[in-house]
């Protein structure tokens, strides 16, 4: 079976980039299914199931790392796509820790970004961009050319080893070379690992110290004027 | 070498097979796409620059020089011998005006030429189309709809400077559409205007019509019409001038509509 994991901002058109994905999986006699993974709200399972009968999941990550949340459920989810006899799993999740990205090693990793999020994005979004392997623009319809050639250019900088794909996903207009990328992966097998260094664990704010002022923290704490630094007990 | 551009029907809005079903484009042909409104003239203009392969909405499939393009044309801007000027006027890039230059002028791979002159011609030439000059340091966000149309065309003519070019309704930019036919027309390239302006049309070798999403007919620009042209230039002309002097706050007088007299 193959696996690609699909994460990127809110409302970028991750499910309109699927949602055509799955259909040329469908006319290439290849069977797809779906996990949605959000931190509380989300109903493409059910929109997606509706449209193409296809099996489909959704999972919260709550109070996870939506990220992270992908890693500790895929094993689960791999077993589930397996017992349905799909022959591809999207996963489709939010990517809103910037800190973190889904990616697994040696599955295909795509990030969705739209043209019109203006040009810092790209160096805004972190690991989930720079992990990736290919970058997915879409809302191309929206902007100039000159603007599209220059989102690509802003996208390389920071990420110069990732393929770039443009898209319109509202009529799936330059859909094929993902689904051929797909197609071309290799099979999921044995253990598999989150791809990239996790961020340095989590700060004692985390855990529940609500004190204002890092003087009341301890572990790895930060000051206005320095990086971060460990304050030991 | 680009020598042509070969457009191969798909279906109209219906579904229906369109009436035309190829029309070849020869390296210096001037071109028109006319038609009402919603008729599919940009999607048109839009399945030649994604260099459409049937698969866009319209089914239609492009050519260069007869055969089906490399890949790298849509994957590598620098390789890309399409500039396309839209019909949007305004930008949502929040750059200033030069770093958005230089960031295009290296992503179409310009680095023979010095990036400071290439701006430079940039930017004269967008000022020769709109009123208010362009201030390199503003952002792109905060120009006019004509400035932000003049500065598309110029950065297509001069950083893109590609074999192919296609305009979308550049008389709606409020811009000097005179001054933008003469300049563009220094250069020799293919042209695509979609256009409702006669003064346009005349000058372009053929017209393709659309209705409904389809091409219904190619038109070629016979002698009578190319005889109107010179009169159609004049009368055009004279509007323009009255234009350019209510623009600038001035009184009309029965002699600026010499045409006429
Ligand atoms: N014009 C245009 N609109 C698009 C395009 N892709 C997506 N949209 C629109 O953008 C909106 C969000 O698209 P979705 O596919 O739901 O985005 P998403 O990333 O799945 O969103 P969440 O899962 O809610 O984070 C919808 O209204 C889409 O129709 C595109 O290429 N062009
Ligand atoms: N062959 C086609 N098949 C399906 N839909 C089409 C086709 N051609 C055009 N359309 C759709 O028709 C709508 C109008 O088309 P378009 O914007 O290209 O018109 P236009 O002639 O440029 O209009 P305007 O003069 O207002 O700019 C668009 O939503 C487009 O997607
Ligand atoms: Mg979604
Ligand atoms: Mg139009
Ligand atoms: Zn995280």
């Amino acid at each position: 079976m193959k696996l690609a994991i699909v994460a990127g901002p809110a409302t970028t058109g991750k499910t309109s980039v699927i949602r055509h994905v799955i259909r040329k999986l469908k006319s290439n006699e290849k069977k797809a299914a779906f996990l949605k993974i959000d931190v509380q709200y989300a109903e493409e399972d059910i929109e997606l199931a509706e449209e193409f009968g296809i099996p489909t999941r959704k999972i919260y990550s709550g109070e996870l790392c939506p990220d992270h949340c992908n890693v500790m459920v895929l094993g689960d989810a791999l077993e589930w796509a397996e017992e349905q006899g799909s022959d591809v799993l999207i996963v489709e999740t939010a990517g809103l820790c910037l800190r973190c990205s889904p990616y697994v090693e040696d599955v295909l990793g795509i990030v969705v970004l739209e043209a019109t999020s203006g040009m810092n994005l790209p160096l805004k979004v972190g690991p989930i961009l720079s992990l990736s392997d290919i970058a997915v623009v879409t809302k191309i319809d929206r902007v100039s050319q000159a603007e599209r050639e220059v989102f690509r250019a802003r996208i390389q900088d920071v990420a110069p080893k990732v393929l770039i794909r443009e898209v319109n996903a509202l009529y799936g207009i330059g859909i094929d070379p993902l689904v051929e990328e797909i197609l071309e992966s290799a099979d999921v097998e044995g253990q598999l690992y989150l791809r990239g260094n996790p961020p340095v664990g989590t700060c004692t704010i985390c855990v529940g110290k609500k004190e204002v002022g890092w003087q009341s923290h301890f572990g790895v704490v930060r000051s206005l004027e320095n990086q971060n630094f460990y304050r030991g007990q | 070498m680009i020598e042509s551009v070969t457009i191969m029907g798909g279906h109209g809005r219906s579904g229906r097979p369109e009436a035309v079903q190829q029309i070849d484009l020869k390296m210096g042909n001037v071109v028109s796409i006319v038609g009402p409104t919603g008729s599919g003239k940009t999607t048109l203009i839009n399945d030649i620059e994604l260099l459409a392969n049937a698969n866009t909405p319209t089914g239609r499939r492009i050519l260069i020089n007869g055969c089906v393009p490399p890949s790298e044309y849509r994957y590598d801007p620098a390789k890309n011998p399409i500039a396309l000027i839209t019909q949007h006027t305004n930008f949502l890039s929040d750059l200033p005006v030069r770093k958005f230059l230089e960031t295009h002028a290296r992503i179409r791979d310009k680095r023979d030429q010095s990036t400071d002159g290439l701006i430079e011609r940039v930017i004269s030439f967008a000022n020769q189309l709109t009123g208010e000059p362009i201030n390199l340091e503003s952002r792109m966000t905060e120009l006019s709809g004509g400035q932000t149309r003049a500065l598309l065309i110029a950065d297509a003519t001069i950083i893109c400077d590609t074999p192919i070019v296609l305009l979308d309704e550049v008389e709606n930019a409020g811009i000097h559409r005179t001054r933008a036919l003469q300049l563009l027309r220094e250069h020799k390239k293919i042209f695509l205007f979609v256009t409702h302006d006669p003064r346009i049309v005349l000058l372009s070798d053929f017209r393709i019509v659309m209705r409904e999403g389809s091409i219904t007919d190619v038109l070629h620009t016979d002698q009578e019409e190319q005889k109107l042209s010179e009169g159609v230039s004049k009368l055009d002309d004279s509007l323009c001038l009255l234009r350019e002097k209510l623009r600038w706050g001035q009184r009309l007088i029965a002699n600026d509509l010499e045409v006429f007299a």
